[in-house]
């Protein structure tokens, strides 16, 4: 085995990249020189700012290979023989031998033997050919060159066994030097193998290679960092992964800013450190606080200890702080509430107006569903007039993130209502499968509202439905959010009525029969989301479709709180012995309905009680249990309903295991097929049977 | 560092020493644009000569106006009226990247001391249909330059890429110059055996700021900029159709809706939706412009091979 080295060295690749491509860069060398028939050993990758670097154990030269292709008998036609030699290339046919068997007779074979080939010449192909291909997010030409990478190519270090294996991409040729650090080591430095690339590299070169070691060490400088001065790192991983694409040569630096800073919500001086700036958050330890100090990761040591670096950081953060103060000076000169009228300006859709517009219609949505949901219609009413204000101030439109909470900040400093200023904040949640979902009454009201009003405008009235994984305007989130809303909060309200709601009190130019179907849709678009909120939380999902859609006391659609927990129950159900069997006896009974069908019509009307003693006891426990089913239902007492289902697993056993229902008495025979109906129609109180899987 | 300045540089100083550098790389020194842009790129010296192979390096100052950011003088870093300095090298060399980490050099920037970055950043101007990859560059967490490798230009994919450098040079010298507020910024320094005193930024330009975000904001005649927005755009479409099209001059007028549009914007006139329209208006007109000039130019490298 020999030792293959890659470094592609090229400008600042972007960080967030950098770990998917070692990924795929070595898997696409691993799989090339696989596929050339070299075995692979050891292979790793590193990742960087500037490089990418693969090393892997590989035989020096791919195995001979011997390969028999058999032809066609002695004696073929002409043309089968052609077709032979063409495809096993060879020209003649006395290059074949001849081989025999006593089925096939006298027949010619071909011997193909592929030589081995030098790894060198595999890899010279293989690089650039993995290079023209790779997967980059976004990719880009330089110079004059087609060649399309990253960023700009600097450099490439090809090494098999020590010696260069040369190729050229883009007008770079392979040899064995590359630059270190930019400032502590540019080199040139000279490789023969791996173990020498680490030692120049991460010694007189000054590059942590790994990027994994890199996070390391940025993680521990910056705690101790924090510790050395009684302050505590606010840690966060996607951001540490960043940083980690960003140095070469990682050296963390603690800076300072002005404590009047630290009147900024805290929210604002950790997205402006995070996304702007990229430094980590400090807090003071024992109040939980944040302290007047970031974290920056600089790419080099400074001679001064990286004073003028942490100064220099400290006036950009001070800038950007000194803005976010000046727009909440700014925002506060205006109460909360007189920014409604500028919603106007805000374009929610084209279709459905402005943000103002939306504003109003959740608005009249959420003062009618108040009084289903515990709420003070006056309060949702303002609520959802409040909601989207803060959408407009200088604050949001410069860290969107922090829609809702900003304007409950303003709410709550102008002295408003504690449950108003909850609802700002709540309504936008839940904003995702992970998302806590409102409690207080009044932001329930008005985050549904806001969902349903979405569901509903797109889909009845822009005609902008989710289609494959389009779906921009995340109505599959609203969906999933109202399901949480309502289950999470045991409400039990009827999706029919507050979509044709949504229609009345917003559209009155429309009559229903406008929008009766959009409804149909965004309620069977809703039955999906049910199924897919069972089927990650781990639970079966066959179980939506097969619950009856019909709510038994109020008579009209079945609220999704309680579709989710017949769900539940039903899952239970058919998790038990009882379950399984009746599962088992139901389908026997359908199957047989349905084979008997095809011969012809099935006997109409109720059965009789029938003589024998098997078909009369299950006669009696379904007429029972019918009864009981029903009562349960009426209670909402779906559990119950089961049990009185599971009653009838022992009859339908014995009467299946002990009668002949096709019997040639032809009165006895359709008697049977009508019970048969019966335990159908029996459980279809229930669920359809037919939509369980197994 | 032969390139290091003696001492920290005046504003004028700081735009010398950029001009000298580049100009020492080989690039033509232009001087500004004669017609109100958003952005140095928008000069026609990028965008144009940014299409087709013929090889192009410039430099030149821009003064760049975007009346939307005017605060009447009273910010210590917005202005609607406000200078980048720009360097263009078509096809970008591939020492490109050392080229203008020299230019830090020479500025004054100590990189022992200041922590240099490349941060991803991709740039695109939907105006003139052009984009790129790259990154801001950052000094000690600033942003203090714009450095792009042009893909496409008037929707159309460039022959040869160009590097693009950005520098905004106010911001650059606020920070040479250790200077919390751009008014505060030396401009030009005193001379003493003259007898002529020092000059602030302040002194050349804030009594501009005040006046010009008093006109854009209060007085600027939306009905009658909306005339001249017609006409510009007309006047570029009729150049545009000639039956030999002219597209300098058309990319003038192109240029002058731009900034006319753009002052709509800032009287707060134009709603969202027309918003897009008139950007797309805009767009329309660069991108015709730039399809006429890359073909003009193919008419010319035909003459120069016959």
């Amino acid at each position: 085995m020999a030792e293959l080295l890659l470094e592609i060295f090229s400008e600042e690749i972007p960080a967030r990249m950098q770990v998917r491509a070692a990924e795929d860069l070595s898997k696409m060398m691993t799989e090339g020189l696989e596929k050339s028939g070299l075995t692979v050993k050891d292979a790793k990758v590193l990742s960087g700012p500037r490089r990418l670097t693969f090393v892997a154990d590989v035989p020096l030269r791919s195995p001979d290979v011997s390969e028999e292709r058999k032809g066609p008998r002695v004696g073929s036609p002409d043309r089968a023989v052609e077709g032979f030699l063409r495809g096993a290339g060879l020209s003649d046919i006395s290059e074949a031998q001849v081989q025999s068997d006593p089925k096939k007779g006298e027949y010619y074979v071909a011997i193909l033997n592929s030589e081995g080939r030098n790894t060198t010449e595999i890899v010279s192909e293989l690089v650039p050919e993995v290079m023209a291909n790779f997967p980059w997010p976004k990719s880009m030409k330089s110079g004059s060159s087609s060649f399309r990478w990253v960023r700009p190519l600097q450099g490439i270090i090809c090494l098999l066994d020590g010696v260069v294996v040369p190729f050229e991409v883009g007008g770079i040729k392979s040899d064995d030097t590359t630059e270190g650090h930019r400032k502590h080591g540019k080199g040139p430095f000279k490789i023969n193998d791996f173990k020498g690339y680490i030692k120049s590299l991460e010694g007189d070169g000054h590059v942590v290679l790994s990027h994994d070691k890199r996070k390391e060490l940025i993680i521990e400088q910056a705690r101790k960092a924090c510790a050395d001065k009684g302050l505590e790192l606010v840690e966060d991983e996607g951001l540490l992964s960043e940083v980690a694409g960003l140095a070469e040569w990682p050296v963390v630096i603690l800076g300072d800013m002005d404590p009047s800073f630290l009147e900024l919500p805290g929210e604002v001086i950790r997205l402006s450190m995070r996304t702007h700036q990229k430094y980590f958050a400090v807090k003071n330890p024992k109040t939980g606080e944040l302290a007047p100090n970031f974290i920056v990761v600089a790419n080099q040591d400074a001679p001064d200890g990286g004073k003028a670096i942490a100064a220099g950081n400290s006036r950009v953060l001070s800038a950007r702080l000194a803005d976010a103060k000046f727009f909440q000076s700014e925002d506060a000169k205006k109460s909360l509430a007189d920014y409604y009228d500028k919603l106007d300006t805000v374009v929610f859709h084209k279709k459905l107006g402005t943000i103002k517009d939306k504003a109003e219609r959740v608005a009249a949505l959420a003062r009618e569903l108040a009084p289903k949901v515990g709420a003070d219609p006056d309060k949702a009413e303002a609520a959802a007039k409040l909601a989207k204000n803060d959408l407009v101030t200088q604050m949001v439109i410069e860290f969107t993130s922090l829609e809702g909470q900003i304007g409950r900040l303003m709410y709550e400093r102008e002295g408003g209502d504690p449950e108003i200023a909850v609802a700002i904040e709540d309504h936008y949640k839940p904003k995702g499968p992970s998302d806590e979902v409102p409690t207080n009454p009044v932001a329930v009201a008005v985050a549904l509202a806001d969902k349903i009003d979405s569901l509903f405008e797109f889909f009845a009235i822009a005609d902008e439905q989710p289609t494959g994984s389009k779906d921009p305007y995340a109505l599959r989130r609203a969906g999933l959010g109202i399901l949480r809303l309502e289950i999470e909060n045991e409400l039990n309200l009827s999706p029919q009525w507050y979509f044709e709601l949504a229609g009345k009190l917003n559209h009155p130019e429309l009559d229903y029969l406008n929008y009766a179907d959009s409804i149909n849709q965004v309620e069977g678009f809703l039955a999906l989301r049910l199924e897919n909120l069972l089927k990650t939380s781990g639970h079966r999902m066959d179980t939506v479709m097969a619950i009856s859609d019909a709510d038994y006391q109020t008579g009209e659609g079945l609220s999704h709180f309680r579709w989710y927990q017949r769900s539940l129950s039903l899952e239970a159900f058919l998790d038990s012995d009882d379950g399984r069997d009746l599962l088992a006896g139901y389908k026997r009974a359908a199957n047989i309905l349905k084979a008997e069908a095809k011969k012809g019509d099935l006997p109409e009307g109720t059965p009789n009680r029938p003589d024998d003693p098997h078909g009369a006891a299950l006669f009696d426990a379904l007429q029972t249990a019918s009864s009981e089913i029903s009562s349960a239902l009426e209670d909402e007492n779906f559990e119950k309903a089961m049990l009185s289902l599971a009653e009838l697993r022992a009859p339908i056993d014995a009467f299946f295991t002990e009668v002949q229902v096709i019997s040639s008495d032809n009165a006895v025979r359709e008697n049977n097929l009508r019970l048969l109906g019966l335990i159908r129609d029996t459980a279809r109180q229930i669920a359809d049977f037919e939509a369980i899987n197994g | 560092m032969s390139d290091k300045p003696a001492q920290t540089l005046s504003f004028q100083g700081l735009i010398l020493t950029l001009q000298n550098y580049w100009a020492k790389q080989g690039c033509v020194i232009l001087q500004p644009f004669d017609t109100e842009v958003g952005a140095g790129t928008l000069h026609p010296a990028t965008v144009l000569r940014s299409l087709g192979p013929k090889p192009w390096n410039v430099a030149y100052v821009q003064p760049s106006r975007r009346p939307a950011d005017g605060r009447y003088g009273d910010n210590p870093n917005r202005l609607q009226h406000y200078y980048q300095f720009q360097v263009i090298m078509k096809p970008n060399p591939a020492n490109f990247q050392e080229l203008y980490l020299g230019s830090l050099d020479a500025i004054g920037i100590d990189r022992d001391l200041h922590d240099i970055r490349f941060v991803e950043d991709d740039w695109e101007n939907p105006t003139v249909g052009a984009w790129g990859l790259g990154w801001e560059v950052w000094c000690d967490g600033m942003e203090v330059s714009q450095y792009t490798y042009f893909q496409q230009v008037g929707g159309m994919d460039v022959e040869k890429v160009s590097g693009e450098l950005t520098y905004g040079l106010e911001r650059l010298a606020m920070y040479v110059q250790g200077v919390e507020n751009v008014y505060d910024l030396v401009f030009t320094e005193a001379n003493e055996k003259n007898g002529t005193p020092e000059v602030l930024y302040g002194d050349v330009f804030h009594q501009n700021e005040i006046q010009q975000s008093t006109y854009n904001f209060e007085h600027a005649d939306t009905d009658k900029i909306l005339e001249k927005f017609k006409m510009a755009e007309a006047e570029c479409e009729h150049l545009l159709a000639l039956e030999k099209p002219l597209p300098l001059p058309a990319y003038e007028h192109a240029l002058k809706a731009s900034h006319l549009f753009n002052l709509l914007d800032a009287r707060g006139v134009v709603s969202p939706t027309q918003r897009q329209e008139y950007i797309k208006r805009v767009r329309d007109l660069a991108k015709g412009c730039a399809e006429a000039h890359v073909k003009s130019e193919e008419a010319v490298m035909d003459r120069a091979w016959q």
